[in-house]
């Protein structure tokens, strides 16, 4: 009985598939853009910029993400005159609270590499810049990926929380199918066995990456 | 005030570390083709000195030209001239995320924007010069000491500079490890390279220096041929200095 419900209403439930992994894709994707140039501004900035990005990961990392969710929906880009839909809301709202964390982990792994790299590439001419992109980020982004990986389950999880704007994913999907079908525990254990289906895969593959990319010798997928 | 004759003139250097003044007034001149040996103790100066030439450490005042162009006070041209000048580090700080050969071509492909083919030719003949063509698929922590300071050599090499700096070279390598540095280095000075040389090696500096300076307490205190300091040190720490080696190579 409850498994014929689930059959007739995956189409449904899987279109909410759809729209979760939409919004951890966005929100990672958005993550890493602004995250990485904070990490950046954090190590290499002035000390004004240093503050800014101080400020922008304080607020983000201090507020719950539903919190930041309706400051942003109902609050913030209306003030702006900008009539989002919720699932925009959502991606911008988790990748800007990602951004935040993901900052951090960046700034870590950037810090960790030997001063001497930079040295080195100075002395051979480079500019600073040249050094940053060639020498240091492909260091640091190695050392990053493992403790980064976190970002990816938490972004998952995180991004059920947009059921309370709307946004039709998965979790919305499926409580909307048990308020039409009075069917409640099979509706929502499937919903978290997609959930931690998704988590296990997600972090499969990002564990297969990290074995990919690692070097003899160096960080913590090398000898 | 131009010296057409000296490849390097270091005028009247000096840097202070918070209150520590590390270089009180250090001025050489250097010729084409010369190598100067940097001795003395620990902390007086030697590797800031080599450091302040390749604006690495900017120095608080005094000047620096390569071929009487000013390398002090440069802006973005500094990247320039430290193509000009190769410099060699006692812990080799070679790039640990690339092999042997990728790390000399790095620079040839992101700072003389050379063509990769040009490039890894180019880098696997400095790899050949140092002896070591047959490890240029290897990653630095897969080398020992001695063969990724060669390796750090080759990169240097590979800029075609008109001088190198060697910052205590083989300070982190066993004696075995030391000599095939040293090797490599000799090498070098015969073939004519300009070399500026940190090291304790007194019997590296005495067959291979044209010029050795004692330094001590951010001066050069004594300079001269590697006879003229070992028979007939003016100065009395240098002579301590030098004796005490003299002792422990017996």
């Amino acid at each position: 009985m409850a498994l014929s419900i689930l059959i007739d209403w995956f189409p449904y439930l899987f279109s909410g598939i759809v729209l979760t992994l939409g919004l951890v894709a966005s929100a990672l994707v958005i993550g890493v853009g602004i995250g990485l140039p904070l990490a950046l501004g954090q190590v290499y900035g002035s000390l004004f910029v240093r503050t800014a990005i101080a400020t922008f990961v304080w607020f983000f990392r201090g507020l719950p993400v539903l919190v930041l969710l309706f400051l942003f929906y109902f609050g913030i880009f209306p003030a702006m005159g900008l009539d989002l839909p919720a699932f925009y809301v959502g991606a911008v709202v988790l990748g800007l609270w990602g951004a935040a964390y993901q900052s951090q982990v960046f700034r870590g792994a950037i810090q960790s590499i030997s001063e001497g790299q930079m040295i080195a590439a100075r002395s051979l001419g480079m500019s600073k810049f040249q050094a940053i992109r060639t020498i240091i980020l492909p260091q640091a982004m190695r050392i990053a990926l493992p403790g980064w990986s976190n970002q990816y389950p938490e972004v998952l999880t995180e991004s059920s929380v947009c059921y309370a704007i709307g946004v039709a994913e998965l979790l919305t999907r499926s409580s909307q199918i048990v308020s039409q079908t009075y069917v409640t525990m099979p509706i929502y254990l499937a919903c978290a066995v997609i959930f931690i289906f998704l988590s296990y895969a997600g972090t499969a593959g990002i564990h297969y990456i990290e074995k990919r990319i690692a070097i003899p010798g160096f960080g913590p997928g090398g000898a | 005030m131009t010296d057409e004759k000296y490849i390097l003139r270091v005028e009247n250097i000096k840097k202070s570390f918070g209150t520590n003044e590390v270089l009180k007034g250090v001025s050489i001149n250097v010729r084409k083709g010369e190598t100067i040996c940097f001795i003395g103790p620990s902390g007086t100066g030697k590797s800031t000195l080599l450091r302040c030439i390749n604006q690495l450490t900017i120095p608080d005042s005094g000047k620096i030209f390569l071929n009487d162009e000013e390398v002090t006070h440069a802006g973005p041209r500094i990247n320039y001239f430290r193509q000009k000048i190769g410099m060699v580090f006692q812990n080799f700080f070679l790039f640990d995320h690339l092999t042997a050969v990728r790390n000399v071509e790095i620079a040839l492909l992101k700072v003389k924007k050379m063509n990769p083919k040009e490039a890894r030719e180019k880098a696997m003949y400095e790899l050949k010069q140092v002896g070591m063509a047959d490890w240029a698929d290897h990653y630095p922590a897969e080398l020992s000491g001695g063969q990724a300071q060669r390796v750090s050599i080759a990169r240097a090499l590979a800029m075609d500079p008109e001088i190198m700096l060697f910052d205590e070279p083989t300070s982190a390598l066993d004696p075995e490890l030391t000599r095939e540095v040293l090797e490599v280095m000799k090498k070098l000075a015969m073939e004519g390279m300009t070399m500026l040389v940190v090291t304790h090696e007194m019997g590296f500096a005495c067959s291979v220096a044209n010029t050795i300076c004692f330094m001590e307490h951010g001066h050069i205190k004594e300079q001269g041929t590697p006879a003229e300091l070992l028979n007939n040190p003016e100065f009395e720490r240098c002579k301590a200095f030098i004796g005490e080696f003299r002792e422990y190579s017996q």
